[in-house]
């Protein structure tokens, strides 16, 4: 099934659930499928049920606030002639975290298929559903994503953290983390 | 024979035990804690993050090119592999193709890394059931062999750092050629003796038959993926799935257990290494002469558009992927490693439930397990 | 004793040796190390053991799962902040006389891993070290190598007087204290008693 037909399928079972095409620029042609929070968990269901029964890969992703120009040309009247003027609209697109899933079938030998879910900011709304109760080997990968990232997976089995241990406080992956300072050889003993 | 935790107010009459991180047969930094009923396993959790070594952080701030080492010492038993993994992604990312020479150099450097992780991974298990070193002796003594040959071509033993995107970094003689040749012609042999001491050996098999066993709608469920999945009955092997680079032309067949236990998981290894001698058997032969980097690609300062891939490949530990978002630096934005022993690790529970305690390390022994990779 | 003197006399069939060189001679042959591998350097450390590089040929017989009962300590692999507690730990059971042997560049100094946010940069941080070998990993003949300066330097030690050995010196320690998890990192994030800062070193 192509992706639109995914896309198409999606929409006529869950109503009113928002599922975007995210386009690939590059020349892998891997284009993903960006659904909404709420519904996300009914979608894995309905994907599942189209036998995409593995989920080979889960990834969090940091996205810091970023501006983006635009040129936009446009015709205006100056001094009675007509004449087109190119100009730079800059629109702030808020952060948040991102996931990303990767389904495969292993019946039918297909994929992949891509998922994305965001988060509302990278602050306070910083929930998403966990897909553990759909395709266990998101179990660790989840979280992974909760620990170095501190997305909160709802619904998921045992939420704490695998990789770092517990008691620590910093989501390290994230681009805007400073390590402490007593790690260097420079800055050693000055705290 | 799998059993149900209990629930939490029987938990209290049992032992806590913690296994690991310095453990003899723990395969590395890897922490379980066990709770046990004498000696049943009641409930495990695994603990990891021993050697959680930042891997995608530190590659945020490499460029392409320079991850590459680090890829090495991922799955650090199986460095050109890993390498191949990255480089396809990257491939896929940037849109370089390889030329015919550089995939058959790549199947011929695949196919002995997967011999020497097999024959390590069978002498491995041996040992964590108590025959103290000697399968591991014979095992190492063939590594050794594939070993003089990655460190004749790339210049290391273990951390090659060979591929590259578009191709390979040097390219191999005819005399390095003969010589794997050589190892490939006896390695049937040295496979024979080891069969005949352990295949059918009484204490193996009773300690590997009915223990750990997977069902194979669990594998799928849990993304069990390489000789564990396949041992539960699974046909899934990405080599023949993506047909990833020419993996097409050569005829191997893909052997499946049928009761999913760590027999069973021995089994692959053996049989997947009479596999790969024919890969090897053939490529070796077929090898065309030509150039070995595609002569589009450069070697430094690779930016590739913005966008994303997924590459993956068969490793011999399961299906090794790298995720890559590209924002038109030459740095990766994010580089994610989908590593296939963290994920094994998801049914290490499931499996161990029900057994006694030397059971589980018999069975950690079967998912064969490389704490670089599930940790990073 | 006269050098020359004892060539003399061994060849009438008469051994003269001092208690302080017959000690010696007997600790450095019989190393034991600790199974005590982290990452790949352990790998290059089995292969050591095995038939090609052969360890055992050294007096590295037995590796003891136990600290109770090993004498070395081979720190290959890369130490995690996660990880540090759990070797000061093993450091501090292992009995005196006890050595450390620091493998590979991410035992010296945090390697090639040195900028995560998760990495100890080096073991001497909280343990105290006797040989380092560098490489990534080091060859199984570097290892080899490391364990004869590890011999040498102990045949080198005396038992009496001021540069005798930690282990025979009642005042010094043999047990270090083991950091603990902070909020950001290791608390301390090193043992100053043991840590030289290299820069600092440098700087005078």
């Amino acid at each position: 099934m192509t992706l639109n037909e995914i896309r198409a399928r999606l929409q006529a079972e869950i109503p009113g659930c928002q599922v975007d095409l995210v386009v690939n620029g590059s020349p892998s042609a891997q284009n993903s499928l960006l659904i909404d929070r709420q519904h996300g968990l009914e979608a894995a269901r309905v994907l599942r049920g189209l036998e995409l029964d593995y989920c080979s890969n889960v990834t969090a992703v940091d996205w810091l606030e970023r501006v983006q120009s635009d040129k936009i040309k446009s015709k205006q009247v100056v001094d009675g002639v007509e004449k087109e003027i190119e100009q730079t609209v800059k629109t702030t697109i808020p952060g948040y975290l991102e996931v990303v899933y990767h389904l495969f079938s292993m019946s039918k030998k297909e994929g992949p298929v891509v998922l994305r879910m965001r988060t509302g900011n990278r602050t306070d709304d910083v929930a998403l559903p966990s897909l553990t109760p759909v395709w266990r080997s998101a179990e660790f990968q989840e979280r992974e994503a909760f620990d170095l990232y501190g997305i909160v997976f709802d619904g998921h089995p045992d939420l704490r953290r695998i990789l770092m241990w517990e008691g620590f406080a910093d989501y390290p992956m994230r681009k805007d983390y400073v390590p402490p300072p007593d790690d260097d050889l420079e800055t050693l003993g000055e705290r | 024979m799998t059993q149900v935790a209990p629930p939490e107010a029987e938990q209290n009459n049992l032992m806590e035990l913690s296994m690991g991180p310095q453990h003899p047969s723990t395969h590395g930094v890897f922490r379980m804690d066990v709770r046990l009923d004498g000696e049943r396993v009641m409930r495990l959790k695994p603990v990891f993050g021993y050697l959680h070594r930042n891997h995608e952080k530190i590659a945020e701030t490499a460029s392409y090119l320079a991850a590459i080492p680090y890829t090495d010492r991922l799955d650090y038993l199986c460095s050109m592999t890993n390498n191949w993994g990255y480089a396809l992604a990257v491939e896929k990312l940037a849109g370089l193709s390889v030329p015919e020479r550089a995939e058959y150099i790549r199947v011929i450097v695949a196919e002995l890394t997967r011999l020497q992780n097999h024959a390590g991974m069978v002498g491995f298990l041996l040992q964590d059931m108590g025959a103290s070193g000697t399968p591991l002796m014979y095992a190492f003594r063939e590594r050794e062999r594939v070993l003089d040959l990655f460190e004749s071509l790339s210049g290391a033993r273990m951390m090659c750092n060979y591929m590259r995107f578009g191709g390979v970094r040097v390219d191999c003689s005819a005399e390095w050629l003969g010589q794997a040749a050589q190892l490939v012609a006896g390695f049937g042999g040295f496979l024979d003796e080891f069969e005949q001491l352990l295949t059918g050996n009484e204490i193996l098999m009773a300690r590997t038959q009915r223990v750990g066993v997977l069902s194979s709608e669990l594998a799928i469920n849990a993304g069990v993926t390489g000789p564990g999945l396949r041992a539960s009955g699974v046909n899934y092997d990405v080599r023949k799935v993506d047909q990833y680079g020419i993996y097409d032309r050569f005829p191997f067949r893909v052997p499946l257990g049928e009761h999913g236990d760590v027999f069973d998981r021995y089994m692959m290894r053996v049989l997947e290494m009479r596999e790969t001698l024919k890969i090897l058997e053939e490529a070796l032969r077929d090898i065309p002469s030509g150039p070995i980097m595609d002569p589009k690609a450069r070697l430094r300062g690779l930016r590739p558009k913005v966008g994303e891939a997924y590459g993956r490949i068969e490793s011999p530990k399961g299906e090794l992927g790298f995720y890559l978002i590209s924002d038109g630096t030459p740095n990766p934005y994010r580089y994610r490693v989908r590593p296939p022993s963290l994920i094994n690790l998801t049914v290490l529970e499931d499996m161990c439930l029900g057994h006694n305690i030397a059971d589980v390390v018999v069975i950690l022994g079967s998912i064969d397990i490389v704490m670089g990779e599930v940790d990073r | 004793m006269d050098q020359d003197l004892k060539t003399e006399l061994s060849k009438h069939g008469i051994f003269a040796t001092s208690f302080e060189e017959l000690y010696n001679w007997g600790r450095k042959n019989s190393v034991w190390p600790l199974t005590f591998g982290l990452a790949c350097c352990a790998i290059e450390m089995i292969a050591t053991t095995m038939a090609r590089y052969d360890l055992a040929r050294f007096g590295a017989e037995v590796f003891r799962p136990s600290p109770r009962q090993a004498d070395l300590m081979i720190v290959s692999g890369t130490v995690t902040k996660k990880m540090a507690p759990q070797v000061v730990r093993l450091y501090n059971q292992m009995p005196e006389p006890k050595y450390v042997i620091a493998m590979g560049a991410c035992a010296i100094s945090g390697g090639p891993f040195r900028d995560g946010y998760n990495v100890l940069k080096g073991i001497d941080r909280f343990i105290p070290v006797d040989v380092h070998i560098p490489g990534c990993p080091p060859r199984p003949e570097a290892l080899i190598h490391a364990f004869m300066a590890l011999q040498e330097k102990i045949s080198a030690q005396q038992l009496t007087g001021e540069s005798r050995p930690r282990h025979l010196k009642q005042e010094l320690p043999s047990e270090f204290p083991v950091p603990e998890f902070g909020e950001h990192g290791l608390e301390p994030a090193q043992n100053d008693e043991v840590f030289r800062n290299p820069l600092k070193v440098l700087q005078g």
